[in-house]
């Protein structure tokens, strides 16, 4: 029969089980849903919301139940108001964002004038760093700017991001750098 | 937003100007769609014909930084033409008020002005106040020193002929933008904008939101379904992280962040505090005291005390008149002013405008942590080109994180809706979501401080409340709650009574005396004894879209904020077809009450049914110490009403506005990275830089995935045909586009996307790229767009302009 490209696209891209797919001249409900189970039947499902830009679409993350228990698909929440299922290029890619073998795995450390990353592990790299924290405050902590006001605070630490973090991420990242006395907190909404 | 991404179905009309949705916000559009479906107009404005103009009904170019030119020749249309809603302007916005005889404008320069500081004195663009304090008014518009009037005084200057050689649009499209858009002032009618960093990223970045907040006002357009004035925020949590305040300037929940001059707690409330003696007007903020003791009481707990202030001295003081923003804090450390640096889930040496500044600087730290999911150019910039690791000192620690659906946690969209998600799987390897990272380290520098006997000031490090744990692990439900807030005693509040430990039921029921505690106000009423707000799932399909059961959004669920401006003043709706709030006598056993949304404060509407005033009623806009939405907005350091000054680099030696050629107070540096040049034959054509759908940002976290990299594989740079043949560019051609500060190899796009603009009878060329590249991954993608982009930003947020600046383009 006679179907070009577009309708083609039309017909076998209408969405779960069932739409209209008659009109190619054979019944692929049958084929497509037992396709769609065999991926997905034993799966976990559990929704989310897409981590790019700020529309804030839903998504639905199907888990594997055996194994490693990774992340199998990622498809737009048909229930979600805003998106109901659509999904942009990114977000239809989010499983190329959990599952990536460049994802780094373990804490990185570079030595001064080195060119190479070592491996390192998190109790080794996480004291390191929070010695550094002390140094560096203490070496830079002001109590009493030039005008003798009282200000407490650290100038020899700075920080930015992130955008990408939790609301409740959010709230504990400003929370400890201002404990630790710093002013220069920063992040994209600046930029 | 003002509304939310639905809402935008309810417009008339649609501007989308400043930024570009069908491409870098896709699903945006299926709601511009659903309006156009409905008769409504779509109007793309943009230097370039996108994928949002090849939708829309009517487009047009300007040149990339004369919006204000634009925007202004609009104001002048409506007033000129009387297309304003005329009871909405005189009764909810400041047109009426009468202006001191101290403000004047002349010649580019608003009153008080000083050249060597370079700074306005604000307090001359004051009003005339009564006895009691409160702005005098003419609701006829007619006095000559009425707000009104100065507006018409103001934009009577941006006539057709001068926005046309400012801009580059020919008169004609003005003149139809102007008329399509300006029919939403009809009672009834909506039209809404939505803009981005087409508009923020420039030197008079505010003052182009203004301008068209303005018109807003101007049309009735504030408050009303399909109306509003429509950020489109870029990610995913910005509007979080901008709501919790990972900024220098401002606490969690839009406090300010004390200043040195303020010694004491109550010296800071009170200088905060807005205060007015008008009854009619809710002045929200003068609620600030509840709501900075309350998240000081989030901070520390049971340490912090009504006789320490509640830890006030505890947290860092700012120096008065001083910045500390992005552009200030990569100028301090290219200064060596850092020993150490956290670039937390994010790339500033491919993200910072004059990215060869922060590059630079960063070899200049003691030390840096990098938290992200894939190597970038930040962490690894001691290896990236031009940089010899054997001379540089920085240590680097990357730690690995989770991504967004390997933890628990909340985001809040650009619609203010804040939505939960879920986990669905472990991290890979050591990974560890940010939460973990977080709590840990501080746990550890606590450790550290508390063995210290000598330790430098430790007490915000060790009474900082920090038990957001359950078994070792960080519980962003423990967080949220927290966020919201507690009783912390048995009290009663507004005749209720509450136990201590129960969740604060919203802001209302906030106190000053450290009963309570919020670690963000405009968060409480989000995690209550009713639930997790932000986990619920009803949608709704009808009505005009509110979704009130939907997740939850700030303030207090309220879907349309200045919802009291949709209704005239006996509180029936504008638009009676899409009401937002509209107020039925008959409600709540006679006592009346508003249906809808929820209302922007639940006081009756501002005129009974027989016509007399309601002393019980409040004005709509409530966070306004005047009550009324500012025309005439004295707050900003550039100005009260927005003026067209030309981009710091820019390709014109005069502003035919003034004699003001580019903005009188926007900031530059001064180190010897910091190269600005405009009006030079070496870099004649204006740059600027956008987004493609397929990248995200500086493309950590897009250039690594095939689906994405295979469809957008590298940096390239668009520019119009006429170009091509000037500079012998093919399509295809590799290019180099350089800058004051730097260079970037491309692939030329030649395309009639990109016209020639007749700026001042002169032919000005322009071309754009996309930023999302950096030399980190793929080899052969392209390094940063930022690597051109220059250290100057707005005066009064200093977001970078990096969407215009001066170019030139050459065959590699």
């Amino acid at each position: 029969m006679n179907v070009s490209r577009r309708d083609f696209f039309k017909i076998t891209g209408a969405s779960a089980a069932g739409a209209a797919i008659l009109g190619l001249g054979l019944d692929l409900r049958a084929i497509k849903s037992q396709a769609q189970t065999l991926k997905i039947r034993f799966a976990r499902e559990s929704t989310s919301i897409c981590c790019y830009c700020a529309v804030g679409c839903g998504v639905i993350v199907h888990t594997g139940q055996t194994g490693a228990g990774k992340i199998i698909n990622i498809e737009g929440d048909p229930d979600h108001p805003i998106n109901e299922g659509a999904l942009c290029a990114k977000g239809a890619a989010l499983s190329q964002l959990a599952n990536n073998e460049n994802r780094i795995i373990t804490p990185l450390y570079r030595k001064p004038f080195s060119d190479q990353w070592m491996e390192v592990s998190w109790e080794q790299v996480l004291l390191m760093i929070a010695k550094r924290i002390k140094a560096s405050r203490d070496a830079s902590f002001v109590h009493k700017n030039e005008k003798g006001q009282v200000v407490n605070r650290t100038e020899g630490i700075a920080s930015v991001g992130s955008a990408a973090l939790d609301n409740e991420e959010c709230w504990i990242i400003q929370a400890m750098m201002r404990a630790l006395g710093l002013v220069y907190i920063e992040h994209q909404a600046r930029i | 937003m003002t509304n939310h991404w639905i809402d935008i179905k309810n417009s008339d009309c649609i501007l989308i100007m400043g930024s570009n949705a069908a491409e870098n916000h896709p699903i945006s559009f299926k709601w511009v769609t659903e309006a156009m479906k409905r008769g409504a107009n779509l109007i793309s404005v943009d230097p370039r014909f996108t994928r949002t103009s090849a939708k829309a009904d009517f487009y047009t170019a300007l040149r990339s930084g004369t919006d204000i030119a634009f925007l202004g020749g609009m104001i002048k249309y409506i007033l000129d033409n009387d297309t304003y809603f005329k009871e909405y302007v005189a009764e909810y916005t400041n047109a009426p008020f009468i202006v001191a005889d101290s403000y004047d404008f002349k010649d580019g320069l608003f009153a008080g002005y000083d050249a060597k500081a370079r700074k306005y004195d604000r307090s001359m663009w004051a009003f005339v106040k009564d006895s009691k304090g409160i702005p005098e008014k003419d609701r006829t518009l007619q006095n000559p020193r009425c707000v009104f009037q100065l507006l018409k005084k103001h934009y009577s200057r941006y006539d057709l002929d001068t926005v046309s050689a400012i801009t580059g649009t020919p008169k004609k499209d003005l003149v139809k933008v102007y008329e399509m858009y300006s029919e939403t002032g009809k009672k009834g009618k909506a039209g809404t904008i939505m803009y981005a960093m087409g508009w923020t990223q420039h030197t008079v970045g505010v003052q182009n939101i203004r301008t068209m907040a303005m018109i807003q006002l101007l049309l009735g357009n504030m408050g009303v379904a399909g109306g509003g004035v429509n950020a489109l925020r870029g990610e995913s949590n910005v509007q979080g992280s901008t709501d919790h305040c990972i900024l220098f300037h401002i606490w969690p929940g839009y406090l300010k962040t004390p200043r040195a001059s303020l010694p004491t707690l109550d010296a800071y409330n009170a200088k905060y505090t807005p205060k007015t003696n008008d009854p009619l007007s809710a002045n929200w903020w003068g609620n600030y005291e509840k709501y900075s003791v309350s998240l000081l009481k989030s901070f520390f707990g049971d340490h912090a005390t009504v006789s320490n202030g509640f830890g006030y001295h505890w947290l860092p003081k700012l120096d008065d008149g001083k910045t500390y923003t992005w552009l200030d804090l990569f100028d301090e450390m290219y200064k060596g002013k850092f020993s150490g640096f956290f670039a937390w889930g994010q790339n500033p040496a491919a993200s910072g405008a004059n990215a060869n500044k922060t590059r630079e600087a960063l070899s200049k730290l003691d030390w840096m942590v990098n938290v992200n999911i894939f190597d970038n150019e930040t962490g690894s910039f001691w290896k990236g080109p031009g940089m010899d690791p054997k001379k540089i000192k920085t240590e680097v620690f990357f730690l690995p994180c989770a991504v967004s659906v390997e933890k628990e946690g909340s985001i809040t969209n650009s619609g203010r809706w804040m939505q939960w998600r879920y986990k669905a799987a472990e991290p890979p390897g050591d990974a560890l979501p940010d939460g973990d990272i977080i709590m840990d380290l501080m746990n550890l520098v606590k450790y550290l401080y508390k063995k210290d006997d000598n330790a430098v000031f430790p007490e915000p490090i060790v009474n900082l409340k920090w038990d957001y744990t359950t078994g070792g692990r960080f519980d962003p439900h423990k967080m949220a709650k927290e966020i919201n807030g507690y009783f912390l005693k048995d009290v009663t509040v507004k005749g209720k009574h509450f136990k201590k430990g129960d969740l604060v039921p919203s802001f209302a029921y906030l106190q000053s005396d450290g009963t309570t505690s919020s670690a963000n106000w405009l968060y409480c009423n989000s995690y209550t004894n009713k639930g997790n707000m932000a986990a619920r799932r009803k949608g709704e399909k009808s009505g005009i879209g509110l979704n009130l059961e939907w997740a939850w959004c700030w303030p207090v669920n309220r879907r349309i904020i200045y919802n009291r401006a949709s209704v005239d003043k006996y509180g029936t709706p504008w638009d009676k077809e899409h009401p937002v709030i509209s107020w039925d006598p008959d409600a709540k056993g006679g006592k009346g009450g508003w249906m809808g949304d929820v209302p922007d404060g639940g006081w009756p509407p501002m005129l009974n049914p027989d016509g007399t005033p309601n002393p019980k009623t409040k004005y709509p806009f409530i966070m306004k110490p005047e009550g009324h939405a500012r025309i005439f907005g004295p707050g900003r350091v550039d100005g009260p009403f927005p003026e067209h000054y030309e981009p710091i680099e820019c390709p014109v030696e005069k502003n035919l506005l003034s004699s003001q050629l580019t903005s009188p107070v926007a900031p530059t540096y001064s180190t010897d990275m910091d190269i600005y040049r405009t009006c030079d034959p070496r870099y004649p054509f204006v740059g600027t830089t956008y987004r493609v759908c397929e990248h995200w940002q500086t493309g950590v976290m897009t250039r690594w995935q095939p689906w994405l990299l295979e469809a957008q594989p590298q940096v390239f740079v668009e520019m119009s045909p006429e170009l091509g043949k000037l500079k012998e560019i093919k399509n295809g051609d590799k290019v180099i586009v350089e800058s004051a500060r730097g260079r970037l190899e491309a692939v030329a796009i030649v395309t009639p996307r990109f016209r020639p603009f007749k700026i001042q009878g002169q032919t000005v060329h322009q071309v754009g790229l996309p930023w999302h590249f950096g030399w980190v991954y793929p080899k052969d993608g392209g390094d940063s767009a930022n690597l051109l982009t220059p250290s100057t930003g707005d005066p009064n947020t200093r977001i970078p302009e990096t969407k215009a600046f001066m170019v030139n383009v050459r065959k590699a």
